[in-house]
């Protein structure tokens, strides 16, 4: 008895840092354990495969006349293709030195050779509205949720949205079908 | 209930045999015995009636949930065909549902401007104000969602835009945006968790309201002099004085809550939430429920995404932090006439901030011309009125509250909470 206790007396300060180790490797593998365990249930808040997998979609563009623009689903988000009037390019072209919150060309926002084709995320960039066309003093949109104003060129010209609306990935398939994504 | 001698004597066998077991018995009679301020007007049976608000969604929201469909190809039709024409009184479930929500929000505000007024968030009381705001944040997200449930157009474009305030914030803003839709937008999966969500969250309203109450319990009331309870004389037993007091308030607001029901049952209602969603059009004038204008005028009233986004926060985050604002040892306003001015206009100001997020932010505030354009707006523009009353609403917490705290001379303050009630009492008899 009396052995045991001056021997555990003895290993005192060896114990106590095997313990400390313990301690703190417990405490590693509890916390690498839940960590494991909460990724899965954050994780399946993403998309899943069946929407990633939305594949792209070709349209064709002899639907759209001249001055008016079609509101469609990729990836179900709403996309603008607008068949944009020498009017409007020379309207967008004529502002691309002006101040702007987000400059950019016009030359930059379409396809070479293909100006009369503007085609971005109809999502205003603000808060996701889909702006609507002949709004504002730009020409372009103009957002009904917070009067976010788009020039022809879809750059931000007015209100509280931060960005251009945005471009995303398309190709001209011929001169009148286009693919998106 | 700290402070609280039990008063409770088990009366029988099997009660004193359950008391040292479960003492649930105990505990109920203690919360009646509660001794609570003698003085407490009609302001204070706010918290009686949110507890019915409560338990009014809750109940009718476990019957709705029996006949909704979740899916984002059924949700419309189950509201508004099974719900609202073919289940037997669908259509009173879900007006008491709906327009509960409203009842619920009139309340809790008119509860929390109680508690500005009459100093309740101030020691000893910090913990059980937090606990409150928490409670107010968790309605709103708990309001937000089920008003997606219908999925009408106001739904579906209402969800976008708050969704997509997270998407304000730098880097993370994107991922935050994509992990909350299941999707490149809002969508079906945002539907299913939304629904999921809304049905979780009034549980854990419920749970924190166990606290509010338990935080309540600890210092005991506040009451409309400010002073503390100094001794029994001071107080009355909740049950019966406040039970009927509360009781006779619940009487009257079921009153309202009914002639909205069964009178103007579609009054908080948008027609274009009628419409089933629709991604690709948004409705021409999109406007939250009445209880978030303000915080929507706010929000669009910052000429810039991120610092809207913050803003519409702070000006809730304000509530948080009242306590740290308002240093004043003096908690009733009864005593502090520029306090209560500033708080009346403050008041003004939140319904101003309301109705502007009603309008068109280009609309104008006088008929007529908007007037010379400073940042992107006339300055007779609904956008600016928002904005001078967004500068009065953070400056009188972040500025007013903080100097008249100091530099206020206030009324003399009665000895005990009782005196002034004394003294009406015995006016008549002059």
């Amino acid at each position: 008895m009396a052995n045991s206790v001056a021997k555990a007396g003895a290993d005192g300060p060896d114990d106590a840092g095997r313990r400390d180790f313990l301690y703190l490797a417990t405490g590693a593998v509890g916390v690498a354990g839940v960590a494991a365990v909460a990724w899965p249930l954050i994780d399946q808040l993403n998309p899943a495969a069946d929407t990633l997998a939305l594949a792209s979609i070709e349209y064709d563009l002899t639907k759209i006349a001249l001055g008016s623009e079609v509101t469609i689903a990729w990836r179900k988000q709403p996309v603008f293709i607008r068949h944009r009037t020498p009017d409007e390019i020379a309207r967008a072209r004529a502002d691309d030195h002006a101040p702007m919150k987000d400059p950019a060309t016009d030359e930059s926002r379409v396809k070479p050779g293909h100006a009369e084709w503007l085609i971005i995320l109809a999502s205003c960039t603000h808060l996701g509205c889909v702006p609507t066309f002949k709004g504002g003093d730009y020409g372009g949109w103009a957002c009904p949720c917070h009067g976010s104003v788009y020039d022809t060129s879809g750059r931000i010209r007015k209100g509280p949205a931060p960005k251009n609306l945005y471009l995303f990935p398309y190709t001209f398939l011929s001169d009148t079908k286009v693919k998106l994504g | 209930m700290s402070e609280h001698q039990s008063t409770y004597e088990p009366k029988s066998a099997f009660e004193r045999w359950l008391d040292s077991r479960l003492p649930i018995v105990r505990f109920s009679a203690d919360l009646m015995s509660f001794p609570t301020p003698r003085n407490l007007n009609y302001w204070y049976t706010f918290g009686g009636i949110l507890a019915f608000c409560l338990m009014v969604q809750i109940i009718t929201g476990i019957v709705l949930a029996m006949h909704y469909d979740t899916s984002s190809h059924g949700a419309f039709m189950s509201v508004q065909r099974e719900i609202m024409r073919d289940v037997n009184f669908g259509w009173l479930i879900r007006g008491l549902h709906a327009n509960g929500a409203s009842m619920f929000f009139l309340a809790v505000y008119l509860h929390i401007l109680r508690g500005i007024y009459y100093g309740s968030y101030k020691a000893p009381r910090e913990v059980l104000w937090w606990l409150g705001c928490v409670i107010y944040v968790l309605m709103m997200a708990t309001a937000f969602m089920g008003y997606v449930l219908p999925w009408g157009q106001m739904s579906f474009w209402g969800a976008k835009v708050i969704t997509n305030l997270l998407g304000a914030f730098p880097v993370v803003g994107g991922t935050i945006t994509t992990l909350l839709w299941g999707g490149f937008s809002v969508g079906g999966p945002t539907l299913n968790r939304f629904f999921s969500l809304h049905y979780l969250l009034p549980f854990v309203i419920a749970g924190v309201v166990a606290l509010h109450i338990w935080a309540l319990h600890v210092p005991g009331n506040n009451n409309p002099t400010g002073v503390e309870v100094k001794g029994k004389q001071d107080t009355v037993p909740f049950h019966p004085y406040y039970t009927v007091k509360d009781l006779f308030a619940i009487m009257v607001f079921v009153i309202l809550f009914a002639a909205v029901v069964f009178f103007i049952p579609d009054a908080f209602e948008k027609v274009d939430n009628n419409i089933e969603a629709n991604p690709l059009v948004t409705p021409p004038h999109i406007v939250p429920e009445w209880y978030l204008l303000p915080f929507y005028a706010i929000l669009r009233a910052i000429p810039d995404k991120l610092s809207g986004v913050l803003a519409l926060a702070g000006a809730i985050g304000m509530l948080f932090i009242l306590p740290f604002l308002d240093q004043n040892k003096v908690k009733s306003m009864r005593y502090r006439p520029a306090a209560r001015l500033y708080f009346f206009i403050w008041i003004a100001f939140c319904l101003i901030l309301g109705w502007c997020g009603s309008q068109e932010p280009q609309g104008t505030v006088i008929p007529g011309p908007a007037g010379p354009v400073i940042i992107d707006y006339g300055i007779n523009s609904v956008t600016w009125l928002a904005r001078v009353s967004t500068a009065y609403y953070f400056a009188y917490f972040l500025i007013i509250t903080p100097l008249l705290a100091m530099t206020e001379k206030t009324l003399p303050v009665p000895d005990s909470l009782f005196t002034p009630v004394l003294a009406k009492s015995a006016a008549p008899a002059e």
